[in-house]
């Protein structure tokens, strides 16, 4: 009885979502589904109704679709109020009050968090301000990009080789266009998937003609008298004349708003429980303030309960719909958020993909294919059991190796498959570079123990 | 019902109307061994679960002594098994070599640009209707659409459709697990017969490049090679389409309320296509795979080099991934069916499938007056794989343009 008038209750009320993309969309409509009938409104930074980012550095680069036409589809009507184009700027616990860009208050009884990431900035601003100096992220920034992309310009550089930096450099090569990539980490994709897979994939960017350049850091960028980038120069004393460049280091989380707050959020993102609830500066849960998408860190008990903040299309709806069922659900129904991590990528005609958490690899094997081929699937092995794979044109194989992890399987896998090419596996040092160096975001990314911010250091994990 | 006899009752043709009484039973032990070793497995999240393990091979050759090897090389035709009966890598390259003329990222415009043909096919086989108050949908409509849509994608000439009818009616029979001698033997003659017409055909294509895929295939695959892929298209790309619009019928004609939805509600045709494969699944089961190692799954281990069968059917009613499964309901939500299976195999020419059902299965309905179906059940072919009716009469009051 208690029970159902609490969840009654809950139903009613004030839900206020900060982020209006992905996660903050399928949330809306999982409250909605849901039977959540109180007030919903939605606040977002930009100015467009959410819609999907994956096509930015893809398709609408190549000019198959037009950035415009992203729009997520809707799965339902939310009927909420949407404050688009206003950026949440404080949060107010006492008074439960978000304040918005324009000074104008929302106040809520239960508030999500889905203000996820923006693309990292060059370091100079006077030349991230230079004409031709490009970051992607967004719908306006792929539209720029693509209208500079087919103006005609003989060479793009791409300042960082993870995944979004080899799409832009895959699509200029596709287009046409002489690109040059400038990695500070000895491959592309290292600090995603390792140096092992990460050698594959630098033979991949040059055998499709990308003048890649690895261990170098570009150290500044100069324009000409009109404001108009030209050159790059870079650390090993060379320079590169270019018209336009693509900062591709990795994403920052948008958390600085929620500063003084007394939530724990910081530059790692925001901490929550396995059922999206977010924690305050103690490692106290909160019941009312809840995180899902790129913005949200939560442990994993498949990953030794290390805190997990991953920015993956999958795992921003199924965080989302599991934070919504908690946020209206009677405490006993809630739910924990166990996602296996899991990201594509599509690059010089290769799928890219993975699942589990490869930077956690103390070990790996091929266990199909060859990685000379271009088709592949990689296992990283934790401490004798299967923790990760990825595979290169293998995705199809993939749902096999997320039960090996769920389960626990032993590593490495001594059993024979289709398309083994080896007799007995010889497990490598999957190569994946020191943690406290800085790197270009992998896209998943371990961090420590503690949902508390102030108390504990990051630890590497791999120490 | 005698547990041992399960396999033997599925195949025996007096179950074939109705075989899945026998599913549900099978599903009572979801991975069962047989008295020779061949496990039967028929629950959905095991079938899904060994259809994408790596230990399960499609090569019958990796099968221990004395099992039936299917899909391997005879020695009459010397030819190599085709892509469906190879493991990676060299499935992936054949794979891969052939979609390139038949699906994106190379060809995102083939199928659609059959469209406009087919639905020519389709009005002129509903045209021959008119007058008529009895037709049988298999002969007069379900049987010729997917012919001539397999020849369009090859690229055989018209005229030799006829002979691709009778081809691919004895291959198919062939990949039943009784076709007995009789059948066996009509499919090596057809095999032979086809043989010496690709040879023939590949040889010209080469020479003289037309559309369709056998021309574009030709400079990039041996003949063996070509020839063996387009047997495996025409018989898995003919036999299943048939089956598949004729069991839409069917079931539709079983289903007057869902039948009269679908007359007010054009749209309702995806998700009631959908809902079809995986209550009337063309293929009910795939008999070709082998264990390459000890696999545990459902508490059972089966041993390397054992025979696997793959239940399709039962897992596509299996109460535990699909709510109320006996029940036809085009408005089932989540409907992740295994009627193209899945995995690496999953079936080449999923999309020319669907393309044709959509092409014919709205045409039927909108312009055909259905009165009732003359015989129910149907009367079966023998093939309990490619489960389907060999007619299906039914009395009709009236045609419109």
């Amino acid at each position: 009885m208690s029970t159902d008038t609490d969840t009654e209750a809950r139903r009613q009320g004030r839900i206020v979502v900060v982020g209006a993309s992905l996660a903050g969309l399928r949330a809306a409509e999982t409250l909605r589904d849901q039977g959540f009938t109180g007030s919903l409104t939605m606040i977002g930074d930009e100015p467009y109704e959410p819609y999907d980012r994956p096509p930015l550095s893809k398709q609408a680069l190549l000019g198959r679709a037009r950035p415009e036409d992203t729009a997520l589809p809707r799965r339902r009507d939310v009927d909420a109020a949407w404050r688009l184009g206003v950026a949440a700027e404080g949060l107010d616990r006492d008074a439960r009050q978000v304040r918005l860009a324009n000074g104008d208050t929302v106040s809520y009884d239960r508030l999500l968090i889905a203000t996820g990431t923006r693309a990292r900035p060059w370091i100079h601003p006077e030349e991230a301000a230079l004409d031709g100096v490009f970051v992607l992220r967004t719908r306006d920034d792929s539209a720029c990009l693509h209208r500079k992309l087919t103006s005609g310009v003989s060479r793009v550089l791409v300042i960082g080789a993870g995944f979004t930096g080899s799409e832009v450099a895959s699509a200029c090569r596709e287009l046409g266009l002489e690109v040059t990539v400038a990695e500070r980490g000895p491959a592309p994709l290292v600090g995603a998937l390792g140096g092992v897979i990460g050698a594959a994939a630098d033979r991949l960017q040059r055998s499709k003609g990308v003048d890649l350049r690895c261990g170098v850091s570009v150290t500044a960028l100069e324009g000409d008298y009109g404001g108009r980038l030209r050159r790059a120069h870079l650390s090993d004393g060379t320079a590169i004349d270019a018209e336009v460049a693509v900062i591709s280091l990795g994403a920052v989380r948008n958390t600085e708003w929620l500063a003084g707050s007394g939530v724990a959020a910081g530059p790692r993102g925001v901490a929550c429980d396995a059922g999206c609830r977010v924690f305050d500066v103690n490692g106290i849960v909160t019941d009312d303030i809840y995180a899902a998408g790129d913005v949200a860190r939560s442990p994993h008990p498949l990953f030794d309960y290390q805190f997990l903040s991953l920015e993956h299309w999958g795992n921003a709806v199924e965080q989302a719909e599991i934070a919504a069922h908690n946020m209206i659900c009677a405490g006993t129904k809630r739910i924990p958020h166990l996602w296996v991590p899991m990201f594509w990528s599509s690059q010089f005609g290769i799928n890219i993909k993975s699942v589990g958490v490869p930077p956690l690899g103390d070990q790996l094997v091929v266990t199909q294919g060859s990685l000379t081929e271009e088709r592949f699937v990689a296992v990283y092995g934790y401490r004798g059991r299967v923790i990760a794979a990825a595979t290169f044109d293998g995705a199809k194989w993939l749902g096999f190796y997320q039960e090996q992890i769920a389960a626990g399987a032993p590593f490495p896998p001594e059993y024979r498959t289709v398309d083994r090419r080896t007799e007995t596996l010889q497990p490598v040092d999957p190569d994946f570079p020191d943690p406290h160096l800085p790197t270009h975001g992998p896209t998943v990314t371990l961090s420590g123990h503690s949902p508390s911010e102030r108390r504990v250091q990051f630890v590497p994990s791999r120490a | 019902m005698t547990l041992g006899t399960l396999p033997a009752q599925i195949t025996d043709y007096a179950n074939r109307a109705d075989p899945y009484p026998l599913y549900a039973e099978l599903r009572r032990t979801p991975v069962r061994r047989e008295g020779d070793g061949t496990y039967l497995v028929s629950t959905y999240y095991e079938v899904r679960s060994l259809a994408n393990d790596p230990r399960l091979s499609n090569d019958t050759s990796h099968r221990s002594p004395g099992y039936a090897r299917i899909g391997q090389p005879n020695e009459e035709t010397g030819l190599p098994p085709s892509f469906i009966f190879t493991d990676p890598p060299l499935h992936d390259r054949l794979r891969d070599t052939i979609n390139r003329p038949f699906g994106p990222p190379h060809s995102p415009r083939f199928l659609d640009d059959l469209r406009g043909d087919l639905a020519k096919v389709v009005t002129e086989l509903l045209d021959a209707f008119e007058g008529k108050d009895e037709v049988d949908i298999v002969e007069d409509f379900s049987y010729p659409l997917p012919v001539t849509a397999i020849c369009k994608v090859l690229g055989v000439p018209r005229e030799d459709e006829p002979r691709f009818h009778g081809w691919a009616d004895a291959l198919a029979s062939s990949l039943d697990p009784q076709a007995g001698e009789d059948g066996l033997e009509k499919a090596q003659r057809a095999r032979q017969e086809l043989g010496s017409y690709l040879t023939d055909l590949i040889e010209t294509k080469r020479r003289h490049p037309g559309p369709g895929m056998l021309s574009a295939l030709a400079p990039e695959m041996t003949p063996a090679d070509l020839e063996a892929t387009a047997v495996l298209l025409l018989v898995a790309g003919h036999e299943t389409t048939v089956n598949a619009i004729t069991n839409t019928t069917l079931t539709l004609l079983r289903h007057p309320d869902v039948l009269a939805r679908f007359q007010r509600e054009p749209a309702l045709a995806v998700p009631l296509i959908e809902e079809v494969l995986r209550y009337e699944p063309p293929v009910q089961f795939v008999p070709w795979t082998t264990a390459l190692a000890d696999i545990d799954v459902a508490d059972t281990t089966i041993p390397e080099g054992s025979p696997v069968w793959l239940m399709l059917a039962a897992a596509n009613r299996d109460p535990k991934r699909f709510p109320d499964p006996d029940r036809f309901d085009p408005d089932r939500k989540d409907n992740e069916h295994l009627g193209f299976y899945t995995g690496i195999h999953y079936c080449f020419g999923a999309p020319l499938a669907r393309m044709e059902l959509h092409v014919a299965v709205p045409e039927l309905f909108r312009r055909v007056t259905f009165s009732r179906l003359l015989e129910d059940p149907p009367p079966y072919r023998a093939n309990a794989v490619l489960r389907g009716p060999r007619h299906l009469p039914v009395a009709i009051e009236g045609l419109t343009a």
